[in-house]
């Protein structure tokens, strides 16, 4: 005890005397950490490959990213993440040296310079009213030798200066309730189309003229049928579409501004009717496609609006836009699935019949269907084209196609993962090892030379390279097996895709990628949904042969009583088990603290009725939970109608969905918020799995607090309606914030903090007996952050030592929220200098370690915070002893040491949450921070005490070793002569 | 050592006995000298040898006593340095501490020895042996002073509290937003 109570001081006083710096070495980089780049499911991609410099294609993302790719090997040379608002509505390129986009809801446009990405220049525009937005870049318009771009948003064409972006004329279309579709060019003249519906039944065409916006001729003709999504551009004059039932397609030529109709029904081209159908946009000339269920029709347009079905296929189709190649010919690539395998074909638009290129390619059925298409030609060497084309596959991953091999692939999805868990590897056996041994003798000792000459110092600037190298690519880091220190895992992760990844701590590699069968659209289930991970199984104490899983919870549409879906994957292979399409719907998922024989966690899985269904289905499962019945709670929060409802298992189900796994439930209390003052924008609680140490927290003078921890509080933040939007649209006057810290098994409010003035958004962390949280300061116009430490006060007179050393004290009998402990409550608020975008807390496997909170910057990055600056007891004066204990004077602002940046200099652009797992050495976590890019590192909030350092000098350890050996030999020898001498004597 | 024994074991080849015989009369044939007694040198002799053990025990019990206060300047010494390394925990304090702890209990293991060469019938070493085992207990009390004011005794409810884990919660509640 003394031993211990002794180190826990000297280690505070040690803390105390030296400040936490947790910045690496430069060479430290990347032998923890892995930083992975992505980019996010192509929308669009514009291929620059004319030029002899380097051939790269300017992509933009549905997660808002432009970037330009390197067509050799897929790397990044240049990327921007534009905001999550600032959605990318169109891109090309113009003048051969500008990436034009459109974003915001055509808004803003901006121009950047293809080689290196920056931005030449931006602006904004506005309209009368909400429209589609549609970008157009002609390839010779000029106007006063000014090359310029169309931009059709808020119900206004615009003509806008290539060189400086500035609008050259506007026109508007405010008074007709057009519903633009296309802008079209001619391609001989400066005249400009636009076409569109009004009222749904008009057909509207505007002629105008491109070099001064003049308004030359507006023809519109109705039509009794309705207008149905899309129309496809068959030519510069002519478009298809279809009539609002799905069933007659209308051929729309408007040459010289006659405006006329060819209605053919589909029953006319195809026999049998196969329900209605939609148009897949394209621009090809003279052919269109739709779809019928799962049948696709390529359709060629003949001379007077004569239709001809060149091909009819019920395989998985895509078709790229036309590619114009020499003299007015048009390409275009079109993809069929066919088992295993791809077809892909590249054909000329006014030749169905023949094919330019046809290849098949081997696919990866992990990959799903492809969804887009985008070509690209080449100049062979014998001058003839040859094609590359790059796909957007089902799982959100870009593949670069080329001679009938996949050049290079991205996975992409990762840039949108909706949830991550961890899994632990499998054990070191004799024969599951994967791990590869040391190539060779040769290599081995050559790495150890390596080694020798860089602690000896003689290593050149080549060999340091070597090493370095050697120490990035370590193969201990990145085995499949489990380590001893806990640091090799699998982090499971779930895309927006439906795909489930498992990615390797060591270095970030993919070591399984699994596209789920339950989130893949189906008759029952239409727009599945994936929603969260939990951990089905872990198997640790019995159970050990079993393999881990985890649980997959989706549902099969956007509302909320449609009905769920549940999967099984096996978290060493990637094998889905099993899924479950269930018949009730999932609105909260709890996994209870109870597992079962095999190490199965029971999950209780609440529906839109409030039934509460336990899964797993198993007799076993039932009895671990008839036992627990009565102590086991549920509440919700209902943010949209600001209450908090508490619930307790009743009964079996009754009614139809009646089974053994079914519970009714009862309203137990509610918390209702005046909805004309408050409402909530953020609740937390702690995380399930998080481990306390211990109860009591030693304050200076050797007393004692005890704190008051439990897993049923509840933080839950509301802010006054008024001031629920952007910073700055309220006054200080009209805005509050308010806090509560709510216990859910009885309704109790234990804590409730009024934040006059302020507002959100709230980011906040609850761990242990303390919630961290963060929100905007109207009156100091600064953001804060507030800590609240909860101690129980009923236990605070557990102070005789005498009871103690004998045990008789009851600090560790089980406790019940109906004993209504008095708390008390601890607080202190501080400025700091950013907004954040994700706040966590670093645990580790004992929860003795110090804790950091992980703050996701506004600028991408992860600050590393001592949680001992936001500690309540600060004071401006510490006394003594409080310094000795380690609290640091007060000051009003929390402070940013660089050093402290866990991603160092590296951005996770995108940021969007981060998660700590601990190692099984007590002192060190893991920490995964995701967002369009994913990063990994390993943290030690304390410094690693319980391990020697990477930069540990063996060296000199074992130098020492050899020379205590050898000076006890020479003592040895040299005594032994001086005896002898004496014995001669 | 071993190799002086050897040396003389094996130097012992033959010896000359030179011990006084003179106070057994070993030869009948020499008279003692007129006016000689053997009584009375003998007589003499032993009130000499007597006087000296007298001599001697008092000065072993006066040594005794001063062996017995001896660990009193010690305490002081100790006192002093305990003083100058301050309450904190570092490595002087700590030394100063733990030293003071070891010296005493040093001290009392080998309480026989320090008194073995005033051993003496005649000397009644209880006294000394008691005070120097006084002193010492106080220079023991005195390192266990030190320790509680570093804090590194566990005296406090602190210390056994400190590694309590959290109580055991008998409800469990789970729940939140509805999933999206």
């Amino acid at each position: 005890m003394a031993i211990r109570s002794f180190l826990i001081l000297f280690l505070l006083f040690f803390l105390s005397s030296l400040h936490p710096i947790l910045s690496l070495y430069e060479d430290q980089v990347g032998l923890m950490d892995w930083h992975e780049q992505y980019i996010g499911k192509v929308k669009q991609a514009v291929f620059h490959t004319h030029k002899t410099g380097r051939k790269r294609v300017v992509v933009s993302t549905e997660e808002n990213v432009i970037a330009s790719l390197d067509l050799r090997h897929g790397e990044i040379f240049w990327r921007h993440v534009l905001g999550p608002t600032d959605v990318i509505d169109g891109i090309d390129v113009a003048l051969g040296k500008y990436v034009i986009t459109l974003s915001s809801g055509g808004s803003v446009l901006r121009a950047w310079n293809l080689p290196d990405g920056q931005m030449v220049w931006e602006s904004t525009l506005q309209g009368p009213k909400h429209s589609k937005s549609l970008l157009l870049v002609p390839t010779n318009l000029k106007i006063e030798k000014d090359n310029v771009v169309l931009v059709f948003s808020y119900g206004r064409l615009n003509a806008v200066s290539c060189t400086d972006g500035e609008v050259l004329w506007k026109k508007d279309f405010e008074a007709e309730s057009l519903e633009v579709q296309q802008v079209i060019q001619c391609p001989s003249s400066d005249l400009v189309y636009i076409v569109g519906f009004a009222a749904s039944s008009q057909f509207e065409m505007y002629q105008i003229d491109a070099s001064n916006g003049e308004l030359l001729k507006h023809e519109s003709a109705a039509f009794s049928g309705g207008f149905l999504g899309e129309v496809s551009l068959v030519s510069s004059e002519t478009i298809v579409a279809l009539d609002s039932t799905g069933s007659i397609l209308l051929t729309i030529s408007f040459r010289n501004g006659k405006i006329s109709f060819q209605q053919i029904p589909i029953s006319n081209l195809v026999e049998d009717s196969l329900g209605p159908a939609v148009i897949i946009p394209s621009s090809v000339t003279g052919i269109f496609a739709i779809k019928m269920n799962a049948i696709t029709m390529f359709i060629r347009v003949m001379g007077e609006g004569k239709l001809e079905v060149v091909e009819k296929t019920n395989h998985e189709t895509s078709v790229s836009d036309a590619l114009p190649i020499s003299e007015g010919q048009q390409a275009f690539a079109l993809i069929q699935h066919a088992g295993s395998e791809i077809h892909l074909t590249v054909k000329l638009a006014h030749d169905w019949d023949g094919n330019l290129l046809k290849e098949s390619i081997k696919m990866d059925q992990q990959r799903g269907l492809v969804h887009r298409v985008f070509i690209n030609n080449y100049i062979r060497t014998d001058r003839s084209y040859g094609f590359r084309v790059l796909i957007v596959m089902e799982d959100h991953s870009l593949l670069l196609l080329q001679q009938g091999a996949i050049v290079w692939s991205r996975e992409d999805g990762l840039a949108s993962i909706i949830d991550v868990t961890t899994s632990e590897l499998p054990v070191e056996k004799d024969g599951v090892s994967v791990a590869k041994v040391e190539h060779n003798l040769f290599e081995w000792l050559k790495g150890h030379m390596l080694k020798l000459k860089g602690t000896l110092m003689l290593a050149s600037p080549e060999d340091i390279a070597a090493i370095q190298s050697m120490r990035l690519k370590g193969s201990e880091k990145s085995k499949m097996t489990r380590d001893h220190n806990g640091f090799r895992k699998l982090l499971i992760a779930l895309t927006k895709a439906g795909k489930l990844f498992a990615l390797h701590t060591g270095d970030g590699h993919i070591v399984w990628s699994h596209l789920l069968q339950s989130l893949h659209k189906s008759e029952a289930c239409q727009h599945p949904i994936g929603l969260n991970l939990y951990q089905w199984q872990v198997p640790h104490h019995h159970a050990m042969d079993e393999n881990p899983s985890v649980l997959v919870v989706s549902k099969c549409g956007p509302s909320s009583d449609i009905s769920g879906v549940l999967s099984f994957v096996d978290t060493y292979t990637g094998k889905e088990l099993g899924s479950l399409t269930l018949v009730h719907s999932i609105v909260q998922v709890i996994p209870l603290p109870y597992t079962d024989s095999t190490e199965q966690r029971l999950h209780l899985l609440i529906d839109a009725d409030k039934h509460a269904h336990l899964y797993p289905k198993t007799p076993e499962a039932i009895d671990i939970f008839q036992h627990e019945f009565s102590n086991i709670y549920w509440y919700s929060v209902e943010d949209d109608n600001g209450i908090i409802k508490g619930h307790v298992l009743k009964s079996k189900c009754t009614g139809e969905v009646a089974d053994e796994f079914c519970f009714d439930t009862r309203e137990l209390w509610s918390i209702v918020f005046p909805s004309e003052s408050e409402m909530i924008i953020a609740s937390v609680t702690r995380k399930s799995n998080e481990v306390v140490h211990t109860q009591s927290k030693v304050i200076a003078d050797q007393d004692v607090m005890y704190k008051y921890i439990s897993r049923n509080l509840l933080f839950v933040a509301t802010v006054a309606p008024k001031a629920s939007g952007k910073i700055g649209c309220v006054t200080p006057e009209e805005s509050w914030l308010v806090v509560y810290l709510i216990d859910t098994v009885t309704g109790r409010i234990l804590h409730r903090v009024t934040h006059h003035g302020s507002q959100g958004p709230v980011h906040a962390v609850f761990s242990e007996n303390w919630v961290v949280y963060h929100y905007f300061n109207l009156r100091a116009h600064r953001y804060e952050m507030s800590v609240i430490e909860i101690y129980d006060q009923s236990r605070a007179d557990n102070k005789d030592v005498w009871k103690l050393v004998l045990g008789k004290h009851n600090l560790t009998s089980p406790i019940s929220s109906y004993s209504q402990p008095e708390v008390i409550t601890k607080s202190q608020s501080y400025f700091f200098t950013h907004s954040l975008k994700a706040i966590a807390v670093t645990s580790t496997a004992k929860g003795i370690t110090s804790k950091q909170l992980l703050i996701g910057t506004v600028g991408d990055q992860v600050l590393a915070l001592d949680k001992r600056f936001l500690d309540p007891r600060r004071s401006v004066n510490p006394t003594q002893a409080e310094k000795e204990e380690g609290i640091i004077p007060l000051t009003d602002s929390l402070p940013i040491i660089p050093q402290s940046y866990v991603t160092h200099s590296l951005k996770v652009e995108g940021l969007r949450g981060v998660i700590t797992v601990p190692a099984k050495l007590e002192s060190t976590t893991l920490v995964f921070a995701y967002g369009v890019d994913l990063f990994f590192t390993q943290l030690a909030p304390s410094r690693t005490y319980d391990s020697l350092t990477e930069d540990f000098s063996y060296a000199l350890l074992l130098i020492t070793i050899v020379a205590l050996v050898a000076a006890i030999f020479v003592t040895w020898i040299l005594s032994e002569k001086k005896e002898l001498q004496e014995k001669w004597r | 050592m071993e190799k002086g024994k050897g040396v003389m074991g094996y130097g012992r080849r033959w010896a000359v006995d030179f011990s006084d015989n003179s106070t057994a009369p070993s030869s009948r044939d020499i008279p003692d000298p007129p006016g000689f007694t053997r009584a009375s040198v003998d007589q003499d002799e032993s009130a000499v040898s007597r006087q000296k053990k007298d001599a001697e025990s008092n000065w072993k019990a006066q040594k005794a006593w001063e062996v017995a206060q001896a660990p009193f300047k010690n305490l002081l010494m100790m006192g002093f340095m305990m003083w100058m390394a301050g309450s904190t925990v570092h490595l002087f304090s700590i030394g100063i501490t733990f030293s003071a702890l070891w010296q005493p209990i040093s001290a009392l293991q080998g309480v026989g020895k320090v008194f073995e060469p005033f051993k003496d019938n005649k000397v009644d070493l209880l006294g000394p042996k008691l005070l120097f085992i006084a002193l010492n207990l106080g220079g023991l009390a005195l390192g266990v002073w030190k320790l509680n004011t570093l804090g590194l005794l566990p005296t406090h409810a602190s210390d056994w509290v400190s590694s309590l884990p959290p109580a055991q919660e008998v409800e469990y509640s789970g729940g939140g937003i509805p999933l999206q």
